[in-house]
């Protein structure tokens, strides 16, 4: 590379300019330099000099034209009506030859294509079943053009022969690179070898001070860094914390993905032959299968309600049996965690205080898993609880909420959940999709809920939920769940995901 | 959600309206419902094409509990009187000529008692069914037999065409053997038994068969010249089957729920009156049980109940009149008028079709939707809390964050795992005190709760394959042991794991994040033998057959003594041995090349994992429900 570059000032310190690079013949060579590789190598050795402002340069580019494999075969072997030519007799000399043997001798290719030009240029003919020579002597103009463009890069028969050739696709256009050169600023014949970096050595010796040094490329990538990441979608929980700390809200106590049917379903008002009970919609525990016992007074209170109303309910009026509130399961909302909080805060010592509450757990659904959903998600969670609140005030705490990640545009449409009433599905404008879509589950626990908990009856309660997993994909644009969450995620995309601001 | 498909054409003739899809959409998101699916496009292509193509359909999600909307009969009547283009209408219970006497009396045997004890039936008098009537009859059946009725377990519908039947029915339960009729589009006559081994190859039927299958006597209905009706909830007879030119429909609905068997009636019997003679009507039917109890059916009288403005405005945050309110129920169908006796309360008229309405919230609720959902002043309550993160959480970030910083990554392999990850391939035996089970997984990839992170890092390394070595991942998340003496039967521990997989094993690695970690955790070292400080950590040669031979150490924890307990005596042992009181909090090794091959890695690693429950700092309360 050196050697390029010293020869390159050479010439120009002889020449004063390099009007065609294509004309250089390098250190070790005997010929011009005319193949691209050669001037791709000269490219090089330029930019080196070009970063040291000791030359300058302009690219020239030219179309010139080289030869496909089957180009290639034809410049060497010749074409295939010559080749068809070639294996022939000459008429009534010897015997004619059939066209099945001419296939063997010649190949199926170049037989089918060859006869065919070859008749058409009257170099053969018919003699009763077989193929002769006509002429004794062909001019094989189709082999000479290719061996002129395989030296050349050119035909001096023309645009047009050349398009024949490339259409026949014995040939195909190529941009050729080659160069002008002049003198730099810095201009010298004396390549002095550049520093790349500051060493301590040079500090030491204070040769920093007469050294030159290369020029930084600041173009390029820096060094890789070798710290270790943290998971995307653990980055959103993060997100999803902070906003919930920064209103108030206390972490609720979740480690428990062992729920029983009472805490997950019945104190939740969810009647016992609600279709999410299905084995079809949750993991159901055979070891260990049964939980103890739920405390006996609420239980009491909870299979009435179920079964003959309170608390000013008609209740659901259906059988309610213990086996299934003590059948274990994996919970299948953090909710189940809820109820069983708001028991708490509605027994504690000095009674009832207003509170609110989030979590971001792991539930559980024995759904068949596609593209979006997978058995187990992370359930985004906030409830709030005191006196007097209104369903105004749910929505306007949504608009808040939702706000800080930054989205503004809420809709609410009635919905049905059993422990919520009313109940309000959250729809927010995507800009991108351009249409509104859901982003959440919200509404006010149903006293039936509530009132068997011990909570007074002017205690009104919001819930909201939310998938962790949604947002952290529309905020990734991931589509597939699975380069998501699961042991199929690639490292590498852990470490390349992006900070989460909202 | 169920999802009904109502013909499009139909349904904005009978709204009066003809909606863009955006309109409709709208008024269906207000009402709560939501518009999945306009398939008019489709079948405007299809006719452009040439091909053959039913009418455009809408397709409509409605909430799980409004099970009057199952058809666009109901959809229709609820948005009509939502628009306020009509009123709710007054069904009414009407008695044959001859009166009570006259009524069809279905007499319930004895053995029902055993498989399907309760029986409600109803008339459709001089009833008009045009094709898309009659299959919208037929839908409505087959909706509420899937949802409410919960595939047929809790209730089961027949229809009849009465003027094949002679009266009175008896309602009984029999043998199979016993039982022998023409079932609904067949032409030979089958026993029971021999039925329900026919029917284990229809793909509908077969469903159902496991309702009665294993009961000694099966459900069967019969008419005073023993011409069956129905063998509920399998199938009915060919002899009364209804069609397009049936005048007097008998219904039959055969329940194990008293409820949901007067929901299932009420739905059928009322939404379907529209089309009798006299709109809105239906002739009852005398049910006779056993014990003597006679009930007529259906009961379609409107609840009586009643709701207070004060409620609804303190839950609305709105300030309406009565008036209002009752203006706004109405157009929900719910019939409300002040009360004489008090400005606060309302007095209110459930409709037998509104079964959904269980308490004054629901009326609430159904105020707010009437008024509007969007409508309703933003507001933002008052309620004033201190924040207060989890100890478990702070410690797991902070757990996190340190190695992360260490170079190490974050993965998210799942929670739940086969037995085999969990155990077989770790070289772990289940000696069945440990992993929670799970009893009807769809996979075999779900059978149980992990109770150690490594095997998820070691799937995640497996499916890595292509990634520089070496790789460093980590995770800190929960795993589940079974406990015995919690109410649920189990418990969650908070776990933080490592795996290192490289050319060479580098146990010292993942040791030096462990070192690493209780450094940043303020745990000290102990030295071997030691039994004097008072807290800190220490490591122990180990045989565990995850572990290579000699590369395996238990990590052990000596908690600082609780104040006031008696401090730890100062003598040095020189013998390498955990002291009883620490416990062992994890372990950590170079992974056993049997385990590296059941994972399918052909690299050396060595895994670290502990619990971090210990090492959680008690955070002052400000509040929290934690006891």
């Amino acid at each position: 590379m050196e050697a390029v570059q010293q020869h390159i000032l050479n010439v120009l310190e002889a020449d004063a300019a390099i009007r065609d690079t294509r004309l250089l013949i390098l250190p070790g060579d005997t010929v011009p330099a005319k193949s691209q590789d050669t001037q791709l190598v000269i490219q090089g050795a330029l930019n080196s000099l070009l970063s040291k402002d000791m030359v300058s340069y302009t690219i020239q580019e030219e179309i010139t034209h080289v030869l496909t494999a089957e180009g290639t075969q034809i410049a060497k072997e010749g074409s295939h009506e010559a080749r068809v030519w070639a294996a022939l007799p000459v008429k009534g000399d010897g015997t004619p030859l059939s066209k099945k043997d001419l296939q063997t001798i010649v190949g199926d290719d170049a037989a089918k294509v060859g006869q065919g030009r070859a008749f058409k240029n009257g170099w053969i003919g018919k003699d009763g079943d077989g193929l002769v020579k006509l002429i004794t002597t062909i001019d094989d103009i189709t082999q000479r053009e290719l061996q002129e463009i395989e030296s050349t890069g050119a035909l001096k028969a023309g645009d047009k022969a050349l398009a024949e050739l490339r259409k026949r696709k014995l040939a195909v256009q190529k941009k050729f690179l080659w160069f002008t050169v002049h003198k730099g600023a810095n201009f010298s014949t004396a390549l002095e070898k550049l520093e790349t970096d500051l060493t301590v050595e040079m500090l030491a010796s204070g040769a920093w001070k007469t050294a030159s040094y290369k020029k930084y490329n600041f173009d390029a990538e820096g060094a890789p860094t070798n710290g270790g990441a943290l998971h995307p979608l653990l980055k959103v929980r993060e997100e999803f914390r902070n906003i919930f700390l920064e209103m108030g809200f206390t972490e609720m106590p979740t480690s428990n993905f062992v729920e029983s049917g009472f805490w997950n379903f019945d104190a939740l008002f969810v009647p016992q032959q609600h279709p999410a009970r299905d084995l079809q919609d949750t993991f159901y525990l055979s070891d260990p299968s049964t939980s103890l016992d739920p405390p006996s007074d609420l239980y009491e209170k909870v299979s009435t309600i179920h079964t003959v109303g309170g608390y000013g309910s008609t209740g659901y009026r259906a059988p309610f049996s213990k086996a299934e509130s003590t059948k274990l399961l994996l919970r299948t909302h953090t909710t189940a965690r809820s109820a069983n909080l708001l028991y708490q805060i509605a027994n504690q010592p000095g009674g009832f205080r207003p509170t609110k509450m989030f979590s971001i757990d792991r539930v559980f659904r024995n759904e068949t898993m596609d593209a979006t959903h997978l058995a187990e998600f992370h359930q985004v969670e906030g409830v709030v609880a005191d006196r007097s609140l209104t369903l105004g005030d749910l929505i306007g705490f949504m608009q808040t909420f939702f706000s800080k990640m930054g989205i503004k545009d809420l809709r609410f449409k009635p919905a049905y959940n059993p422990y919520t009433e009313p109940s309000l599905e959250i729809f927010a404008f995507h800009p991108a999709l351009n249409k509104w879509v859901e982003i959440g589950n919200s509404g006010m626990f149903r006293p039936e809920m509530l009132e068997p908990l011990g909570l007074p009856k002017d205690v009104r309660v919001h819930g909201w939920g939310l998938s962790l997993e949604r947002p952290t994909m529309i905020r990734y644009g991931i589509n597939n769940i699975r380069t998501l969450v699961g042991h199929k995620v690639s490292i590498e995309s852990v470490e390349k995901s992006a900070a989460v601001r909202f | 959600m169920p999802t009904v498909s109502v013909d499009k054409e139909d349904l904005y003739e009978r709204l009066g309206h003809q909606y863009t899809t955006e309109a409709f959409d709208q008024l269906c998101f207000d009402y709560g419902l939501e518009l999945d699916e306009d398939t008019t496009e489709e079948v405007n292509e299809a006719i452009k094409r040439g091909l053959p193509t039913e009418r455009s359909q809408l397709k409509i999600e409605i909430p799980a509990n409004r099970y009057d909307l199952l058809c666009i009969e109901g959809i229709a009547r609820a948005l009509r009187i939502f628009l306020k283009k009509d009123t709710p209408p007054d069904y009414k219970l009407v008695l044959p000529s001859g009166g009570e006497e006259r009524l069809l009396t279905v007499t319930v045997s004895p053995e029902v008692a055993q498989i399907r004890p309760y029986f409600a039936g109803a008339i459709l008098r001089n009833i008009k069914f045009t094709q898309r009537s009659y299959a919208s009859f037929i839908d409505l059946q087959d909706k509420l037999h899937q949802n409410l009725a919960r595939r047929r377990t809790l209730v089961a519908i027949g229809t009849h065409d009465l003027d094949t039947l002679r009266p009175p029915f008896r309602y009984q339960a029999q043998p199979p053997k016993d039982i022998k009729f023409i079932p609904l589009n067949k032409n030979t006559a089958n026993t029971a038994e021999e039925l329900m081994t026919l029917y284990e190859a229809d793909r509908h039927l077969s469903r159902y068969l496991p309702i009665i299958k294993e009961s000694p006597v099966y459900p069967i209905i019969y008419d005073s010249c023993d011409q069956v009706l129905s063998m509920p909830p399998i199938i009915n007879s060919e002899h009364s089957k209804i069609t397009l030119n049936t005048r007097n429909v008998f219904i039959d609905t055969t329940a194990t729920d008293e409820t949901k068997l007067a929901i299932v009636i009420n739905m059928i019997a009322l939404i379907f009156s529209e089309y009798c003679e006299e709109p809105f009507t239906v002739e009852p039917v005398r049910v006779v049980y056993p014990n003597g109890v006679t009930t007529i059916t259906p009961s379609i009288s409107p609840r009586s109940t009643t709701a207070h403005k004060s409620y609804i405005n303190a839950c609305t945050g709105l300030n309406l009149s009565s008036s209002e309110i009752c203006t706004l129920l109405q157009r929900m169908s719910l019939l409300a008028r002040a009360s004489p006796n008090s400005d606060d309360e309302l007095l209110l008229q459930i409709p037998p079709t509104r079964p959904d309405i269980l308490h004054e919230c629901d009326i609430m609720e159904d105020a707010a939707i009437a008024y509007g959902f969007n409508n309703l002043p933003k507001t933002f309550p008052s309620t004033n809390t201190v924040a207060q993160p989890l100890a478990i959480s702070k410690l797991s970030d902070l757990v996190r964050v340190e190695w992360a910083m260490a170079g190490w990554i974050e993965v998210l392999p799942l929670i739940l795992c086969s037995h085999e990850e969990n155990f077989e391939w770790m070289e772990r035996v289940d000696d069945g005190t440990q992993a929670v089970k799970i009893a009807n997984p769809k996979t075999l990839e779900f059978q149980v709760v992990r109770t150690s992170l490594v095997p998820g890092l070691l799937k995640t390394i497996r499916e890595n394959r292509s990634h520089a070595l070496p790789i460093r991942v980590f995770e800190t998340s929960d795993v589940v042991f079974k406990d015995k003496s919690l109410e649920r039967q189990a418990r969650n521990v908070r776990h933080a794991a490592a795996v290192w997989c490289n050319k060479t094993a580098g146990f010292e690695i993942v040791h030096g994040l462990l070192n690493r970690i209780m450094q940043m955790l303020e745990i000290p070292r102990i030295p071997a033998g030691d039994k004097s400080m008072e807290t800190g950590y220490y490591l122990l040669e180990t045989d565990d057959p995850t572990f290579f031979p000699g590369r395996a150490a238990t990590i052990y924890y000596r908690a600082p003594a609780v104040k006031g307990a008696s401090t730890p005596t100062n003598i040095k042992h020189h013998s390498r041995s955990a002291s009883a009181s620490d416990t062992k909090i994890g372990v950590l090794g170079i992974l056993h090349p049997s385990v590296l091959q059941n994972f399918e890695i052909g690299y050396p690693c060595s895994a670290l994992e502990f619990t971090l429950e210990p090492f959680k700092k008690e955070i002052n309360t400000v509040w929290t429900a934690q006891r």
